[in-house]
């Protein structure tokens, strides 16, 4: 507790690879909730210990994938019902997991605990730089409610410049329909 | 049936091939219509199973080279879908556990699993949902002149968490496939009988099939048909209404008009209510999370043997990981996940059931509740 600011956590914490399930990294992080205004997200200082596998060659391909395409990329429900994601759309589902990170981080407080549940629609804008653009639908699971949350999120993606989510914004319940 | 990419080269070629897919009749994926057919320009025919020599032989006479862009359009659509309703599915032996079935299918499977099995099970009336179907469980019990004590699981309280009705079928199949042959599970079954509901929320299963994946509720209608479900494990005469819940028909943990307002949430009190006296344990099966929940969600203070709970509980969960590896957390519900009043566990307890569980599966929130297929085997295996 500290007084008139918040609630600081201190975490020690192991980061394990998606990918594999074998490669890990030890992490340690302070997490600070201010008090009061819930509109603030969460302070975050973190310490990796060592280094992130290199993703230089999944990256380039992924990017020369899409940056071929003739037509842009559009795609729905990921995974599917049965929880089935096609080997093509993986990469789109991680960056959708990765960009949803940032918007639960600004939108979390100490009384929610979101995961991504299931990209609903993603289209591809096209641009006139080297940047990928995704427009995404997202639905976000809330553990505590039980609510499912549509969120609009646009990500921005380059394999030397990583991840940007350049606007995002909560829907209403029905705008997934 | 096939489907052929073919990039004409000339006009004449294009003429062709428009001649080709309008007296065949054949399936233009790319374009649409046969007029839009250009040379240099991709073009998609899907071709009957029939027609494809017929067709390749044509192109290969007119100079006309082509690729083979899907081999098999049945295969992949099968891939993509759950299998059609064979005469097979409803026969156990051939009944496919690794993957999620509907509501239709479950049915088959009871009345087919009490068929083979008729000296172990039997089927019964428990009582109808809101939209009038029928609930069953089955009882699993070996003919014994002596009275045993029942263990009570259910599945599928909430429609979205698939996994749970999954694993009812699992734990059924693993019983009476090894009962004779699994020492622990015949010694189980001389002193215990056990009593399975695959599919508690029966309506909202459905719905999350045709409608709605990530449905919860039940699909009780409210003001007027502009609002429906209440959340059946919130609906339970445990501190009904105390706490955790909402009053607002549109939230997903909306706890009712009333305890026990939802007919699933009678039928399934009402049962257990009856035989109280001789249920020894209560499991609820849930995801996700990974938890072995105990009593109480609606307070903190410990249920009377809560000793005995959690050591139980403890030693299921280090067999559980023994299994894979895969870690759950155990604990009273008001510490580990959040405060709820009204679940079917604590009321469970309250009326006296001493050991009373809330299992919450695979996985951490990775897929959440749309657990990919290829889990359900390794799930059940160590929930089993």
């Amino acid at each position: 507790d500290i007084d008139d600011v918040g609630h600081k956590y201190h975490l020690e914490l192991v980061l394990e690879d998606v990918l594999d399930k074998d490669s890990t990294v030890n992490c340690t992080a302070e997490v600070l909730y201010h008090l009061g205004n819930k509109n603030i997200a969460p302070d975050v200082q973190f310490t990796i210990e060592g280094e992130l596998k290199n993703t230089d060659e999944a990256d380039n391909m992924f990017y020369n994938r899409i940056k071929s395409l003739e037509k842009e990329l559009v795609a729905e429900n990921i995974p599917d019902s049965h929880g089935n994601v096609s080997p093509e759309m993986e990469p789109i589902h991680l960056l959708a997991w990765v960009a949803s990170g940032y918007v639960i981080w600004q939108n979390s407080t100490e009384n929610t605990k979101f995961q991504l549940a299931q990209i609903k629609h993603v289209k591809q804008v096209k641009r006139s730089d080297e940047y990928l653009e995704f427009d995404y639908m997202i639905l976000l699971h809330e553990m505590v409610s039980q609510e499912i949350i549509p969120w609009q999120m646009t990500v921005l993606w380059h394999p030397q410049h990583g991840v940007q989510v350049t606007q995002d914004s909560r829907q209403p319940k029905h705008a997934s329909e | 049936d096939q489907v052929l990419h073919i990039v004409p080269e000339t006009f004449q070629q294009v003429q062709h091939l428009q001649h080709l897919c309008s007296t065949l009749l054949l399936d233009l994926w790319k374009p649409l219509l046969p007029e839009d057919i250009w040379a240099g320009e991709d073009l998609h025919i899907r071709v009957p199973a029939p027609l494809v020599e017929e067709v390749k032989d044509s192109l290969d006479q007119h100079m006309i080279s082509y690729k083979v862009l899907i081999p098999d359009v049945e295969e992949l659509v099968d891939q993509s879908m759950p299998r059609e309703r064979s005469r097979h599915r409803r026969v156990p032996e051939g009944y496919v556990y690794t993957q999620y079935h509907p509501m239709e299918e479950i049915y088959q499977w009871m009345t087919q699993i009490q068929k083979s099995n008729s000296e172990l099970v039997t089927q019964h009336y428990l009582g109808k949902t809101i939209e009038n179907r029928t609930m069953y469980y089955l009882q699993i019990s070996q003919p014994s002149d002596k009275t045993k004590k029942i263990i009570w699981m259910d599945c599928g309280i909430h429609a979205r968490e698939w996994i749970s009705p999954a694993f009812c079928q699992w734990f059924v199949k693993e019983i009476l496939q090894n009962y004779k042959s699994d020492p622990k599970i015949s010694r189980f079954l001389q002193n215990l009988d056990l009593y399975v509901l695959p599919v508690l929320n029966i309506d909202g299963y459905i719905y999350s099939w045709e409608k709605d994946r990530l449905w919860r509720k039940n699909r009780s209608p409210h003001k007027n048909g502009t609002c429906y479900g209440t959340d059946l494990n919130r609906n339970f005469n445990s501190s009904w209404g105390s706490i955790g819940v909402s009053y607002n028909c549109s939230s997903e943990i909306f706890c009712g008009s009333g305890p026990e307002s939802e007919p699933e949430t009678r039928a399934v009190a009402q049962f257990i209510a009856r035989k109280k006296s001789d249920i020894l344990c209560y499991l609820t099966i849930h995801s996700y999370g990974q938890y072995i929940l105990t009593p109480y969600g609606s307070t903190t203070k410990p249920p009377s043997n809560s000793e005995e709970l959690m050591h139980v509980a403890e030693k299921a969960a280090a067999a559980l990981m023994g299994k894979y590896g895969t870690s759950y957390e155990v604990g009273p519900t008001s510490l580990i996940l959040y405060s709820n009043s009204g679940s079917s566990r604590d009321w469970a307890h309250m009326i006296g059931i001493p050991f009373s569980y809330t299992f919450e599966l695979r996985d951490k929130g990775t897929h959440g509740f749309v657990l990919p297929p290829d889990q359900i085997q390794p799930t059940c295996e160590e929930t089993m």
